[in-house]
This record gives structure tokens, C-alpha cells and sequence, in this order.
């Protein structure tokens, strides 16, 4: 028997999808399976890795844990609508600059995380930043250079102001989209 | 143009890979997917009694349900590629899912098929299986005794094989004035990647041709298996692997579900996708190391070390996995001499089954377990004669002037400054200045310690004919072609298959530096065995020196030829024109030049091409090693121990590498980094536990301790460069360094700074509880 559905409208990335879901679908399949939006990556099945982590309303949010019918009316930006090639976001740079990445895999999370946190404190010592990344698991990179990454964009934000506005840099409308 | 050979470039991956568009295999689409669910069994060891499918098959959205009696005969069985020779080995038939019996919890016993994700996991929970709860036995000591549990009647005793190395001789150590005797546990371990294992199959019913996008270190390997399991000749097999989120080891295997995908896609003539939930990854992807080992080193009381042996039992699982048997022996028992002058040496290793997950390669696969029961026992040595444990190895390390080394068990070390490297350390550590402040922390009340390792690392496998030798059912050499495309940009093809190792950019530097060529001109293709030719993969540090220098060399031979169109060119002999800075100048008179670009173009338009020589340019190698590279280093920690919670603090991390040359100073640090966070874990926190019916207690991140950054203080790298000679780059390996030192050098500090209670040992993981019942215990006693 056909589950019952329900009709979410979800603000992604600057532009605006209503789809019918079951109720039970997670965000992150949501965005994976439904959007096309494959950047948001799953690497865990109980809330710990990070690899899912998006803003939601400009918070970093595991979208593991939150079901697609909870962001119904909200602004969602993944790792795609953050910044493109042409304009990078901090962080981004950061992570191509320092090294920040191996595989790649936690990456899309990991970069969500650290813009939410220094949404949150533009000046975070390394201490705080390595517990600002409590919720991420890398396996790779031996999170150094993830830190490194992170200190980078704080201080390019620093001389940046406006940039910081990570929920308005959703330009990027990607593939499998309609309103 | 300034050469790039040897600087931090940027990574070429990256752009992609930091705006979300790389492509996992999870992230394929194709129309009319399918989604696959395997269910595992609940019990470590089971009869099979009766599988009762139809409530499943009747629910809305599932496709198909396969069982093991369904697939009998319609496909191979799992196969075991690495067989030790003299080592009685048995290879019990592995079937892709289970036929009459279950092994280990997550043995695969059924498959669903469905027209989404959610509905083939609901649909699991609608099949019925009747099982016969078997005894089981999870320790692979236990496994041996009489009247165990027997898992497969080909190996009676559960020993799955039998191997010994070495030249111990007892009247070699009648001068001994110490042996020292110590066991050690070297706990299981999972290697989480953090991409969980996935496959996509698309079968063409028409053409005959299958396409398998897969989370793979070895596309072609797995070509070569799949096409035997599933009855697809090569080259109808496509298999691509092009983003791949990490692996360590657990990526290279064979294993059943991605070849029940490629059955699955075969039989419904549908494309179909699985992805391993990390809870299945937990059970059912590989596990590492897992074993006991029991230790004897002979000394002299002035540090000589004469002698060193080895009794290791491996758990190897419920099955031999497809590399797994040369683990513990071959990558494990040729090494356990380490970087020092001990004439003998012996391992004599049991290969055990026990109903637990198949073990196989993992970050390091056999040289961390050997480089940990040795640096263990230098440090017992040293206390025992009362050395300075850097004293000890000092005595005992290889010399310079004694490479080409060769050790008790036949390998030679290629080259080294197995001194250089401890010195550089010990002044980066201010080891003397430690040491005096250690005194008075003690005698502030402060457990302060520090642990050293000397280590070498046989990297860069392997010349074929020795894996031929050692019982590798496959060759260990790597391809390489090299296209100058009419307009002067480079695609190169590569068999080896980074998955996070940045060989995009370290490659493209390699060939840059001897094209004179912007290294953006360059493009590495791996991952996809209808572009590359052949390959053997990722792993063992083997890229670098294997696939590198194949690369290297098919860019001299692009060169050669493009000497010769330039010499007719420019109307001299061959011998007359040298290629500097990407022109081909005459000798003696340089400004009679062409540049690489107008001959390439002169190569594809080919009308005035010198006698015998073909259009087109294009170069193409396959580089068979004459020997391993030997990476090695020293690696330094201090540690505190809290004296009322046993937790370990660590203070500073020093680690000094020697990989040869070094072509990208920023990821050869970040493969570093990794690697010690990596051996780090095992040693304080990482531990996969079975209880003793078989079930995995740490099956979840809730359970199994994951590293995570504000573990860590930030660690101080240098690296010194001892070319290889017989390689054409110099390089040797540096992947796996990190995760082969760090074990030992943080457990060496911390029994270090348990000193005062004269703790020998702590089993691993050194967990807050452990390291305080060891002060307690040491107390009481
Ligand atoms: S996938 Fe969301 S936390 Fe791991
Ligand atoms: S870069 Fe591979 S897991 Fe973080």
C-alpha cells in the first residue's frame, strides 16, 4: 500500500521545490535523491559523522536527523549553493588553500560546519575550533589541516564583511530543480 | 619555467570536491534504478533451516528476492587472491550470500530488490529465516583448542593456514645476557572510511556489457574477479571508480554485494544501486589486524640486540578475504626486524577462522603490527638494561654506509639516514631538555612521558616476480600513457587509483616538470578500466613509487620521440638536440630551437615526419619495480597521564619522515597528519569487540571511538629525503607512515610516564579505565 504522502516546500539553495514526500524521508534524502543535490554526503546512520551537515535558517544543521517534512517553509543551503568556482566562500578557499581536504568525502559537512561556526564567532581560537568540530568525523586529513582551513577563512572574513552572508549565496541552481 | 617537481601546488581535486559536484558512487543516477538491501544474519554461527520470501516479494515496490539456494550455480563464489606459499593454506568456499549457514553476524543471507531505498529496507523486515543458533567462537586462540566450535571442514582446527619466516638458530643467542618475553594483544579494528562501500550496476542485455561504477582501490583487480564471479568477459566489464571516499585497506577486497549487484543488474536487465548503511559497514565491510603475538628479544646487556621472534595468531574471520593471508605473514613477518642490525629473526604465524567479520588489509596492513611488538620490546629492552631507550636504537639502527641493507629475512632496504632522521628528531623534540623536565614534574606529582620510534616501511609493492614468489595471485607493476594532445595539453592515464592520496596533482607535477609544461596542461585519468589499460591500484604506499615512475617513464619516451621529430626539424642528428626548458635546442648552438608545442603539432599533422618514425604523440610504460622503497622516519610523543582518571593527554607530536623525495611537500604533510591520527586511534581509543556469542558490541560511532580534532595538539612534521636509487623519481611511499609510528611511539609514552609503577603493558586501546586500573593494579601489587 501506498504510504501517505506529504507536500514540503523547501527553499534550497535560493530557489524554491515543492515535492510530495513520505513522511518519514530524511532531509538528506530529500536533498540527495529528490534535488539531485548530491554534495550533501551520508556517512553515518547515527547522527555522528557530519558528512550531512547543511544550514537550515543559517544554522548548521545534521539533515540526517531532520525529516524533510520538518524543513517544509524553510531556507536550505548545501555545500552547492555556498559559493561556486567564480566565487568561492571563505571556507572553501580555505580548504583548497590549506589542504583541508583528502577524499573529499566528510568535506561538503565539514565546510558547512565551519561556515555555521564562524557565523557564529568570526574569531575562534584553534581551540574553539577544534571543538566546533566535536560533530565531524574526518578520516583522512587528520583534521591539522581542516583547522588550518577554518583559521584561514576566519581571516579572510575578517576583511570581508559582507561576504560573510552565507545564506544569501545561494546563486547556484543546480540540476534537477523546478519550482 | 620554474620547475614543480617538490613544491606545495595546489590539489587539482579539490575545486570539485569543496562545491559538491565530485561523484561518489552513491551519487550515480541512471533511469530506472533499483536499490538493493542485503540481509545479514543476526547470529555469528547458524544453520539455515528455511528462508521464507513470499511476504517480502509481495510487497508493493520490491522487484526481486534472492537467497543463497537462488544464486547457487548462477554465479562464482567470493574468491582468495593472495595465497602463502609452504603455508597449507585452505580456502573454504565463500558464497555471496549464505547457503546453508551463516558464519558471522552480517553474513549476507538474503537480498532485496525494490524500486527505492526505504521500501527494499522495509522489505527485509519481511523475510522469514528459520535459524539453528550454532555455538560460536569469536577469539581465534580459542578457536585452536580442542572441541572448539569448527567453522568449515576443510580446516580442521579452524587454521586456515600455517606460515613461518626466518633464521632464528637457538645456538645464535647462547651470548644473550637478556631475553625478554612479552605478549602482545593487537586489537581488531575497522577502517571507516567515511564514504561507506557502494555499487552501481548497469547490464546492457543486448551488447553483453556491464558497467559498474564502484568504491574501489583496484578497478581492475576487481574487473578481473567480477568478470570470473558473474561470467562477464572483460571486455565487456566496465568498472569506474573515479571519487572514492577513503578506503585504508577496505576498499581493495572482493567482496560478495557489489557482485550480487552486478548479478542482480545482470538478471532483471535493470540498473541497480547499493550502499552499505555504516552500521553494515561496521559488520560487513573488512575489519583490520587482530592478532596475539607472542615476543622474544635477546639482548646484550650494552644494547647489541642479537635476536627477535615472533608466535602471532591471526583472526582472519569467517572467511579469507581477498588479500587478507598475506597480511599477517608476508607484509607482517619479513619486516619484524624493523630499521635495525638484528642477524636473526623468526614469525611463525597461524591464520585462524572464527566467526567474526574477515579481516584483511587496513592503513599499514602487517607492518603497523610488526613495527608496534617491535618498538614495544626495544623499550622493555632498554628498561631492563637500563638504557635510554634512544640509546638502544641508536646502537642497533642500520648505518648510511651499510645500504643497500639486506635483513635476516631477505628483503634489501633500498637506501636510508635512519640516523639522520632520529637526530633531526630528537633536536626537533628537545629530547635531552624533556627528559630533565620530566624529573621534575615527577617530583611535582606529574606523569610526564615520551615514546620514540625508529620504523622502516616496505613500500611502493612490488616487483612481480617476488609477489609471484610470495603467493600474490596477481602482478604488482602499474601502467602509465602519456598523451600530448595537437594543442599541447596532456591527458595521462594511470592504472594506479588515488582515492584521496592527491596523485591527481602529485602526478600531474611529475610530468609537468619533464614536459616543461604548465602543470593545468595536464590531465590524470584513473578509476575506469575502459580508458586505462591495466592497472593494479591503490595500496601498500605503492602509487607513488610504482605508478609514478611509470608515468615518468612513459614521459621519456614521449620525449625520445619528440627528439627525433625535432632533430629532422631542425635538420641535425638526434644526438645534437637536448630538450631544456621545453625546447629542443641544437647542442652548442641554442638558439636553433623548436618547442615541444610546434613539434607535437608537426607529430599530429605528420606531414614531414623523419624516416620510420609514426604520427601522433604518445608514450606509453608499464613499470615493473626491481625492488620495494623502504620509507622510514622517527616518530616522537609526550604524553600526561591524569593520575586519578587515567586519561592520556598528548602534549607533542613530532614526526620525522623519509620518503625519498618529496614531490608536494602539502599533501605528503597531510598524508602525515592523517596517518598518525589514524595510529593514534588504535592506540588510544579505536577497538572493535565481539561478546562471546558472536555479536559486535561496538557496531555503531556510538560505540567504537572515532578520532576526532580536539583530540589532538598540532603535530610538527619535517621530512628528510633519501632518494631511492632505483627508481626514476627517487620517491618511496608515504601513506601509511603515519598510522605505522604513531601506534607505538604514543603507547611507548605512556608506559614511559607510567614508569614509576614499573606498568610493562597496557592492551590497546589505552582507554582512561585501562591505563587507571594499570596504576591501581601496579599499586596494589
Ligand atoms: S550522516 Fe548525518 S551525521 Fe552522519
Ligand atoms: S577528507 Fe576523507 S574523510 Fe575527510
Amino acid at each position: 500500500m501506498e504510504a501517505t504522502r506529504m507536500t514540503v516546500t523547501v527553499r534550497v539553495n535560493g530557489r524554491e521545490y515543492t515535492r510530495a514526500v513520505e513522511p518519514r524521508l530524511l532531509l538528506v534524502h530529500f536533498l540527495r535523491d529528490e534535488l539531485g543535490l548530491t554534495g550533501t554526503h551520508i556517512g553515518c546512520d547515527t547522527s555522528q559523522c557530519g558528512a550531512c551537515t547543511v544550514l537550515l535558517n543559517g544554522e548548521a544543521v545534521k539533515s540526517c536527523t531532520v525529516l524533510a517534512v520538518q524543513a517544509d517553509g524553510a531556507e536550505v543551503t548545501t555545500i552547492e549553493g555556498l559559493g561556486d568556482l567564480s566565487h568561492l566562500h571563505p571556507v572553501q578557499e580555505g580548504f583548497w588553500e590549506k589542504h583541508g581536504l583528502q577524499c573529499g568525502f566528510c568535506t561538503p559537512g565539514v565546510i558547512m560546519t565551519a561556515a555555521g561556526m564562524l557565523a557564529q564567532n568570526p574569531n575562534p581560537t584553534e581551540e574553539e575550533i577544534r571543538e566546533g568540530l566535536e560533530g565531524v568525523i574526518c578520516r583522512c586529513t587528520g583534521y591539522q589541516n581542516i583547522v588550518r582551513a577554518v583559521q584561514y577563512a576566519a581571516e579572510k572574513m575578517k576583511g570581508a564583511g559582507a561576504e560573510t552572508e552565507v545564506a544569501a549565496a545561494g546563486a547556484d541552481a543546480s540540476a534537477g530543480g523546478d519550482a | 619555467m620554474a620547475t614543480v617537481f617538490g613544491k606545495a601546488v595546489k590539489r587539482r581535486e579539490d575545486p570539485r570536491l569543496i562545491t559538491g559536484h565530485g561523484q561518489y558512487t552513491d551519487d550515480v543516477r541512471l533511469p530506472g534504478l533499483l536499490y538493493a538491501a542485503i540481509l545479514r544474519s543476526p547470529h555469528a554461527h547458524a544453520r539455515i533451516r528455511k528462508i521464507d520470501t513470499s511476504q517480502a516479494l509481495r510487497h508493493p515496490g520490491v522487484v526481486a528476492v534472492f537467497t543463497g539456494q537462488d544464486i547457487q550455480g548462477k554465479m562464482g563464489t567470493i574468491p582468495t587472491a593472495w595465497l602463502p606459499p609452504d603455508s597449507g593454506i585452505v580456502t573454504p568456499p565463500h558464497h555471496a550470500l549464505a547457503v546453508d549457514r551463516v558464519r558471522y553476524v552480517g553474513d549476507g543471507v538474503a537480498m532485496v530488490i525494490a524500486e527505492d531505498r526505504y521500501t527494499a529496507r522495509d522489505a527485509l523486515d519481511l523475510i522469514q529465516v528459520e535459524y539453528e543458533v550454532l555455538p560460536a567462537v569469536v577469539d581465534q586462540e580459542a578457536a585452536m583448542q580442542e572441541g572448539a566450535p569448527q567453522l568449515h571442514d576443510e580446516a580442521p582446527g579452524n587454521v586456515a593456514f600455517h606460515w613461518k619466516v626466518g633464521n632464528f638458530d637457538p645456538s645464535a643467542v647462547q651470548d644473550a645476557d637478556v631475553v625478554i618475553r612479552q605478549r602482545f594483544r593487537q586489537q581488531r579494528l575497522v577502517p571507516n572510511p567515511m564514504e561507506p562501500r557502494s555499487a552501481v550496476a548497469d547490464y546492457n542485455p543486448a551488447t553483453g556489457e556491464m558497467t559498474m561504477w564502484l568504491t574501489s582501490q583496484n578497478p581492475h583487480i576487481h574487473r578481473f574477479l567480477l568478470s570470473g564471479i558473474l561470467g562477464i568477459p572483460e571486455h565487456k566489464l566496465r568498472i569506474i571508480a573515479t571519487d572514492v571516499g577513503g578506503g585504508f585497506g577496505s576498499k581493495i577486497p572482493c567482496y560478495p554485494d557489489e557482485a550480487l549487484v552486478g548479478f542482480a543488474a545482470k538478471t532483471l536487465g535493470r540498473p541497480v544501486k547499493w550502499t552499505e548503511d555504516r552500521r553494515e559497514h561496521f559488520m560487513a565491510t573488512t575489519h583490520g589486524r587482530d592478532h596475539y603475538d607472542d615476543v622474544e628479544l635477546y639482548g646484550k646487556k650494552d644494547g647489541t640486540i642479537l635476536a627477535i621472534r615472533v608466535r602471532a595468531t591471526a583472526n582472519m574471520g569467517a572467511y579469507l578475504s581477498t588479500a587478507a593471508p598475506g597480511v599477517p605473514t608476508i607484509l607482517f613477518g619479513l619486516i619484524i626486524s624493523g630499521p635495525y642490525q638484528i642477524p636473526y629473526a623468526e614469525a611463525d604465524v597461524y591464520g585462524v577462522f572464527t566467526n567474526t567479520t574477515p579481516t584483511d588489509a587496513y592503513r599499514g596492513a602487517g607492518r603497523p603490527e610488526a613495527t608496534y611488538l617491535l618498538e614495544r620490546m626495544v623499550d622493555l629492552f632498554a628498561r631492563e638494561i637500563g638504557m635510554d631507550p634512544v640509546e638502544v636504537r641508536r646502537k642497533n639502527l642500520v648505518r648510511a654506509e651499510q645500504f643497500p641493507y639486506n635483513n635476516p629475512m631477505g628483503l634489501t632496504y633500498d637506501s636510508g639516514d635512519y640516523h639522520g632522521a632520529l637526530h633531526k628528531a630528537l633536536e626537533m623534540a628537545g629530547y635531552a631538555e624533556f627528559r630533565r623536565q620530566q624529573e621534575e614534574a615527577r617530583r611535582a606529582g606529574r606523569l610526564v612521558g615520551v615514546g620514540v620510534t625508529t620504523y622502516v616501511e616496505i613500500c611502493g609493492l612490488g616487483p612481480s616476480q617476488v609477489a609471484g614468489a610470495v603467493g600474490f595471485q596477481g602482478g604488482l607493476w602499474e601502467s602509465a600513457q602519456v598523451r600530448i594532445h595537437p594543442t599541447g595539453k596532456v591527458t595521462v592515464f594511470t592504472g594506479s587509483s588515488p582515492h584521496g592520496q592527491g596523485e591527481e596533482t602529485t602526478f600531474a607535477q611529475i610530468v609537468a616538470d619533464r614536459l616543461h609544461i604548465p602543470v593545468e596542461d595536464v590531465e590524470i585519468v584513473h578509476g575506469d578500466t575502459a580508458r586505462i589499460s591495466m592497472g593494479w591500484g591503490t595500496y601498500g604506499s605503492r602509487s607513488t613509487p610504482v605508478g609514478g615512475s611509470a608515468i615518468a617513464l612513459a614521459t621519456e619516451r614521449v620525449i625520445e620521440k619528440a627528439k627525433k621529430i625535432a632533430a629532422h626539424m631542425l635538420e641535425v642528428g638526434e644526438a645534437d638536440v637536448e630538450f631544456e626548458e621545453g625546447q629542443f635546442r641544437v647542442k652548442g648552438a641554442p638558439s636553433r630551437q623548436v618547442s615541444l608545442g610546434d613539434v607535437t603539432l608537426q607529430a599530429y599533422l605528420a606531414w614531414n615526419l623523419p624516416p620510420g618514425v609514426e604520427p601522433a604523440l604518445e608514450g606509453q610504460a608499464f613499470y615493473d619495480p626491481s625492488n620495494f622503497t623502504y620509507s622510514f622516519g622517527t616518530h616522537i610523543c609526550q604524553v600526561e597521564v591524569d593520575r586519578d582518571t587515567g586519561e592520556v593527554k598528548i602534549l607533542r607530536y613530532i614526526a620525522v619522515d623519509d620518503c625519498g623525495r618529496v614531490i608536494n611537500p602539502m599533501i605528503a604533510e597531510g598524508q602525515v597528519h592523517g596517518g598518525i591520527v589514524q595510529g593514534i586511534g588504535q592506540a588510544l581509543w579505536e577497538g572493535a569487540h565481539y561478546d562471546e556469542q558472536g555479536q559486535l558490541v561496538t557496531g555503531t560511532f556510538m560505540d567504537y571511538a572515532m578520532p576526532r580534532a580536539h583530540f589532538f595538539p598540532t603535530f610538527e612534521t619535517a621530512f628528510q629525503e633519501t632518494p631511492s636509487p632505483h627508481n626514476p623519481l627517487g620517491v618511496k611511499g608515504i601513506g601509511e607512515t603515519g598510522t605505522i609510528a604513531s601506534t607505538p611511539t604514543v603507547v611507548n609514552a605512556v608506559l614511559d610516564a607510567l614508569s614509576p609503577y614499573g606498568v610493562r603493558d597496557i592492551e590497546m586501546p589505552l582507554t582512561p579505565e585501562r591505563v587507571w586500573r594499570a596504576m591501581k593494579g601496579a599499586q596494589e601489587a
